[in-house]
């Protein structure tokens, strides 16, 4: 095992370099990841975000977690798909029968889900930026945000890793995520949770998408972030880590 | 054999209660071409996952270019290539790019000459800067048979390669697979097509229900048969000689 051990980061470099290729190359990817999640955001800002009432006068402060989360939930979508097509046009096989470090062949996806969904995050941001976004939060606040927003990315991306290796069709490997994708419109993203019917309101108050969106909220306006961190992190670890041990068994069982 | 590239003996393999593999030995001389042939479903691919590392077998054992590919499978994967049933080239990159990403996965030095010249040799330069997935199947099986050969490997593995391909393009790849075997390449195909296995098989081995039944030589396997009578019998050309005539290739045939 010593001769592939040490090319295990020169392998990872050729896997992420090829499918970052696979994204910028791919019209329908950058729209749905980027360009999708910023119309919504000119959307709810400009169209209906005078009738909201969010208890807040910028209202582009208040919506861009959600809108982070959105563009990440779609971004996963994909890369369910590109395993998807991995495995089905027998690249995966080509790459396992080659003196290449294995573990690379699926961490390469991983990889790739963190860094264009860190790239489509900072674009947003930027977007947000010139449409008014203003934060008063620090280095350390926009740390925790940043890690915050990988470690969600991560979570999604085990997730979709089990999509991806386990769907028999190239739609199941991409329809798990629709759920995920809805699930900030049910939170605290958009309106504040007080203004649902109780049902729907126990519902946004308990999911993940939530607490998230809070800490990450309260982290950008230097505000305290409270219990919402703590919350939002354990969804992300519980989440990573069970979706992490499937996946395993499924790729283990499929190469 | 002494110089055998690749020993298999006894291999087993079962999924769940199928019985896929009860028993299969062969061995494959050095700079051969062996042909196992055998048809849908006789195991002819799960023997070639198992000779190429990607699943273990249950018992027996199999040995590649002095290698155990259960207890040395690394060894195994630097000395050998495949070429699978569909061909796995990345359809989003260019027909260079491919050849590039694998030599470097090979940790290859030069990996963009070593993708200039294998374009060439298989002529793919004017299309190297295209997207793959513009290409025809002849021209992606040549860009996947020119994958395999990034760091000359001694052993190919070729897995029905002709499968889904025109008349034209299986005579192309029948060439590609002389001229390995000329250089000194070990090839092992698997195919069902019996005129595959006669064009270019020095040895050939029937896989049936799990087990070899047959193995030898093309004169070997025909003497296994009563004498050839001669017979007087009017030569039709078949459709394939009339399709290539028109189409002026004769002179591959």
């Amino acid at each position: 095992m010593e001769t592939t051990k040490n090319h295990f980061f020169s392998d990872l470099g050729v896997m992420l370099g090829r499918s970052m290729r696979h994204i910028f190359r791919s019209m329908d990817t950058i729209v749905t990841v980027t360009i999708m999640p910023i119309a919504m955001m000119l959307m709810f800002v400009y169209v209906l975000g005078g009738a909201i009432q969010a208890g807040t006068d910028n209202y582009v402060n208040y919506l861009l977690p959600g809108i982070l989360l959105i563009a990440i939930a779609s971004g996963i979508s994909y890369t369910a798909y590109r395993l998807f097509i991995d495995v089905q046009r027998g690249i995966f096989e080509r790459f396992h029968s080659m003196p290449v470090a294995r573990s690379t062949v699926l961490w390469g996806h991983v990889l790739t889900s963190l860094v264009s969904n860190a790239i489509s995050v900072v674009v947003i941001i930027l977007v947000a930026l010139i449409m008014g976004f203003r934060s008063s939060a620090g280095l350390l606040p926009w740390l925790a945000v940043a890690g915050m927003l990988a470690l969600f990315t991560l979570a999604l991306t085990w997730v979709a890793a089990i999509a991806g290796l386990s769907a028999k069709t190239v739609d199941g490997a991409s329809a798990f995520s629709y759920p995920i994708i809805f699930l900030p419109f049910i939170s605290s993203a958009f309106v504040p949770t007080e203004s649902m019917p109780s049902v729907v309101r126990v519902f946004a108050e308990n999911q993940p998408v939530t607490s998230i969106v809070e800490a990450i909220r309260a982290l950008l306006s230097g505000q305290p972030v409270g219990n919402d961190i703590w919350v939002a992190l354990a969804w992300c670890v519980g989440i990573l880590f069970v979706a992490y041990i499937f996946a395993m068994r499924v790729y283990k069982k499929r190469v | 054999m002494r110089n055998a590239s690749i020993q298999v003996k006894g291999l087993q393999k079962s999924y769940k209660e199928h019985h896929v593999l009860k028993g299969v030995d062969f061995e494959a001389e050095k700079g051969k071409i062996f042909a196992l042939l055998g048809s849908n479903g006789a195991g002819k691919t799960t023997v070639v996952k198992i000779l190429t590392t990607l699943i273990q077998q249950d018992s027996g054992t199999a040995i590649i270019n002095g290698f155990d590919v259960a207890s040395n499978p690394v060894s195994v994967r630097q000395s050998i290539s495949l070429t699978g049933q569909f061909a796995a080239v990345d359809e989003i990159l260019t027909g260079r790019e491919n050849l590039v990403m694998i030599a470097k996965l090979r940790h290859l030095k030069d990996p963009h000459q070593i993708a200039a010249d294998l374009l060439q040799r298989f002529g793919l330069t004017d299309a190297a800067d295209r997207k793959a997935s513009t290409y025809s199947g002849g021209m992606r099986r040549r860009l996947d048979l020119s994958m395999s050969l990034v760091g000359k490997p001694q052993i190919i593995f070729l897995d029905e390669p002709t499968t889904g391909l025109d008349p034209e393009a299986r005579i192309e790849v029948w060439k590609i697979v002389k001229e390995l075997a000329g250089g000194g390449t070990t090839v092992l195909l698997t195919t069902q097509y019996l005129e595959e296995a006669e064009q270019l098989a020095d040895r050939i081995a029937i896989l049936h229900e799990g087990r070899i039944i047959v193995s030898g030589t093309l004169s070997e396997l025909k003497n296994l048969f009563p004498p050839a009578k001669v017979e007087y019998v009017e030569k039709q050309p078949t459709l394939e000689e009339i399709f290539l005539a028109i189409i002026g290739k004769k002179e591959a045939i």
